[in-house]
């Protein structure tokens, strides 16, 4: 048994009971999952939650799933991890990393959203899914849809790299290629949901899929100690996880499991699809959708419908929005792997690169709490960053060849300062 | 001038089920805006106001997003075709 009431559209409030409905049959709008936070009183507490498995599944009373998990049994509560040398670049005092790039089993974030899209899925008597993809959710989908034992589709824009292509395929999923970029592809699985009634877990599941993202904020309040955090800065490619890791504090604070102190969001997103951010540094509500360019892919969407509710959030909260370009990502990426040994993928660098701007300008101030929020792993997006590192030299196995490179190399070894 | 219109499920109630309704006009407003007569209340699914698109509403010619276009003047020919598509995000 949950703790849900049903769906609400978030755009009219139009009501409907749970369904594999995502969009209101009024207005267009996103359903969202209601719960009875009245009845969790009491019940759900720090102590229940703590008492839960060691899992994103320990936060089950507020997700929207009825009976016991299919999928993500080893998901979640990744690592919180203080970034102190991090922060001694920086200057900060109390700089956090959420490091979602070790998420079991395809190190990323959607490990959240998948595990309580394909645990609904299966409530709903689905025996196929699938979703619409560039890569990592491509790949979450598959791997838990091969756990789980279910046919999975996975449809991708017909360029992608070979080694997010293998990154899936290697799951047994029937993958199909598709002339286009990622929003045509998005559009199509729109259609393909309609057609065929299989659940495409970013589509017709989404408003349970979004949920799951809620458990990377309550991690991060349960993981500092039952408090929210001032700052927590997010990439923002279709607007998922902005506005859920906003619900997820507002949640914990109804139930009065954390204070309720000021919590900022910020939005990040790249220079080269930046249509959030832009909205944000307008002050405008209208999402004007953008031809992505930039090397991070992985957050390249040019027409984020959610894109309205992650800059509504950003300003209730208090937050800002900033992009970073291509070279700045790069150099984010390097730095977190040299200070913090995390190799992150260029949604990562597009979040650190963005928080160093908004803690240099001033607008972070730097005795404050600091979450940075590290989504995926740099291994899947190895070209990002193959031809800013130099390659390492050969020389002959003898000592006095060691003893020269090592000489010649301390006078050019780079200030940690010029990244 | 017939335009193709295809309709996405949730806007079927008012075409009687059809997926493709055939309507005239020389832009994407004028084809919209008939299209109430093939389906009556619609216009009030697709519109918020005098002239503006529900903002969840997503509209293309073609395959191209009229908003990368004229928005809704936009014009239109024979043949061409117009897809309503509801705008839902993805996550990649």
């Amino acid at each position: 048994m949950s703790y849900v009431l049903g769906l609400k559209c978030k755009e009219c409030g139009h009501r409907v009971p749970v369904a594999p409905v995502h969009v209101c049959e009024q207005c267009f709008g996103p359903y969202e999952v209601e719960y009875d936070y009245a009845a969790m009183k009491g019940k759900v507490t720090r102590a229940s939650i703590e008492a839960g498995p060691k899992s994103l599944w320990r936060y089950r009373d507020l997700l929207p799933c009825e009976g016991e998990p299919v999928t993500g049994l080893h998901s979640g509560l990744t690592p919180l991890r203080k970034a102190k040398r991090l922060a001694a670049e920086l200057g900060c005092s109390q700089l956090y990393i959420k490091d979602d790039s070790c998420n079991y089993p395809t190190y990323s974030y959607k490990e959240r959203v998948v595990s309580v899209a394909i645990t609904k899925a299966v409530e709903f008597g689905f025996d196929t899914v699938g979703c619409a993809s560039t890569g990592n959710l491509a790949n979450s989908t598959a791997a838990h849809a091969a756990a789980a034992g279910i046919r999975c589709f996975v449809m991708i824009p017909h360029d992608l790299e070979q080694g997010k292509v293998l990154g899936s395929l290697i799951f047994g999923p029937t993958m199909v290629r598709i002339r286009g970029t990622y929003d045509d592809v998005n559009r199509l699985c729109t259609e393909i949901a309609d057609k065929y009634g299989w659940a495409i877990v970013n589509v017709n599941l989404r408003p349970y899929y979004t949920e799951g993202a809620k458990t990377y904020g309550f991690e991060i309040a349960e993981q500092l100690g039952w408090k929210l955090p001032q700052h927590t800065i997010v990439p923002t490619a279709g607007g998922t996880i902005l506005p859920k890791i906003y619900k997820g504090y507002q949640e914990l604070i109804k139930l009065g499991l954390v204070d309720d102190t000021p919590a900022k969001i910020y939005s990040a997103q790249a220079a080269g699809c930046n249509p959030v951010v832009t909205a944000i540094q307008k002050g405008s509500d209208i999402i004007e959708p953008q031809k992505p360019n930039t090397i991070a892919k992985s957050i390249a969407i040019g027409n984020p419908a959610d894109g309205y509710y992650a800059a509504q959030v950003v300003k209730d909260s208090g937050g800002w929005g900033e992009s970073a370009t291509d070279q700045e990502i790069v150099d984010a990426i390097r730095l977190l792997g040299r200070t913090e040994g995390i190799w992150t993928e260029p949604a990562g660098g597009t979040t650190l690169a963005v928080a160093i701007k908004l803690i240099q300008s001033g607008r972070i101030p730097k005795d404050e709490s600091i979450v940075v929020s590290i989504t995926g792993n740099g291994l899947k997006t190895q070209e990002a960053v193959q031809n800013e590192l130099p390659y390492p030299q050969v020389i002959d196995a003898k000592l006095s060849d060691f003893d020269k490179l090592l000489a010649s190399s301390k006078s050019r070894e780079p200030a940690l300062a010029s990244v | 001038m017939p335009v193709k219109v295809r309709i996405p499920s949730p806007l079927r109630n008012y075409t009687q089920g059809a997926d493709v309704v055939e309507v005239g006009g020389a832009t994407v407003g004028e084809v919209l805006n008939n299209l109430k007569a093939k389906a009556a209340g619609i216009e009030t699914r697709l519109f918020k106001g005098q002239g503006e698109l529900n903002r969840f509403v997503n509209v293309y010619v073609n395959d191209e997003d009229i908003r990368f276009l004229q928005k809704l003047d936009t014009p239109v020919k024979d043949g061409d075709e117009l897809s309503i598509v509801p705008a839902i995000a993805g996550g990649r």
